[in-house]
């Protein structure tokens, strides 16, 4: 019960850091992240050094944790550590550029810009919530076909 | 292309990566979990039992740290120029790609990448790419 209670606190933590380090970025203001975007405009490359900055302390982090069957609370690491690049990967990832290209927004700023009280930030958010409602059926859908066609 | 040096921001842009790299660590030290923000919330959208908690703890956390920043000083610049039934697309784009992508540019651009995941690297490839070609569409092409 304890370390269920750690583990919950830990993970607010960890999004509330996050949360911040966007603001600071200057990355919770799509208007920058399209500037990035936006390679033949007025460029501004912000949005490599908000990568480079992370991916620095990151890197670190996960040299730490990679020789570690359980973390400093005890919990288990739970790397995903699948390495096929398919189609699925591909195409998925294609569709998600395309829609932060529009909006110049994606999952983490939506939800600080939902905190923040943008209407925009959040009928967004209702639009990405609404696309995992649209993958969960087609998968839900897709995990049934075989199972179907066994029983019959 | 040209540089807009007025509006390139080096210090708070590594300053701000840093902290969300800080971020990133103090879930995976603490929780042993990639703070892929997509996949954290895309898992609200099937429940499992001893599943919920940790997720809700996460997105909360990012919903109040504007409501927590705002009670100290003002909120930094938030400029929308999509209109909503783009925001809307724009959405429903990016809830159905990051899940059959299996992430977006917090667990494979910043995680994946911290890992050197050849998957990551791809799945950042790709959408990096797929949003330069848009932003170039829309206002280059289109807007026009």
């Amino acid at each position: 019960m304890r370390s269920y209670v750690l583990y919950t606190a830990a993970s607010f933590a960890a999004g509330f850091v996050f949360g911040l380090g966007l603001l600071v970025a200057g990355m919770a203001n799509p208007a920058k992240v399209l500037a990035f975007l936006d390679l033949a405009g007025a460029w501004d490359p912000s949005l490599a050094l908000v990568m480079a900055g992370a991916v620095a302390v990151g890197a670190v982090a996960f040299a730490f944790i990679k020789k570690r069957s359980h973390t400093l609370l005890g919990a288990p690491v739970l790397l995903p550590n699948p390495r096929r690049i398919d189609r699925r990967l591909i195409l998925g990832s294609l569709v998600f550029g395309v829609g932060w290209g529009l909006a110049g927004i994606c999952p983490g700023p939506a939800l600080v810009l939902a905190g923040a009280g943008s209407a925009k930030g959040l009928a967004f958010l209702a639009a990405v919530i609404a696309g995992n409602g649209v993958f969960e059926f087609f998968e839900k859908r897709a995990a049934a076909g075989p199972a179907r066609m066994q029983s019959s | 292309m040209s540089i807009a040096w007025n509006a390139f921001t080096p210090a708070s842009a590594l300053i701000g990566g840093a902290i969300i790299g800080a971020a990133v660590a103090l879930f995976v030290t603490l929780n042993g979990r990639i703070a892929g923000v997509s996949g954290i919330l895309g898992g609200l959208a099937r429940p499992r039992a001893g599943d919920i908690s940790w997720r809700v703890a996460f997105v909360a956390g990012l919903v109040a740290a504007p409501l927590a920043w705002g009670l100290l000083a003002a909120l930094p610049e938030i400029r929308v120029d999509a209109g909503f039934p783009a925001l809307v697309a724009a959405g429903l784009l990016v809830g159905v790609g990051t899940r059959y992508g299996g992430g977006c540019t917090s667990g494979h651009g910043v995680c994946g990448v911290s890992r050197a995941s050849p998957r990551s690297i791809a799945a950042t490839v790709a959408f990096m790419a797929a949003g330069f070609a848009t932003v170039y569409v829309v206002r280059h092409l289109i807007a026009q």
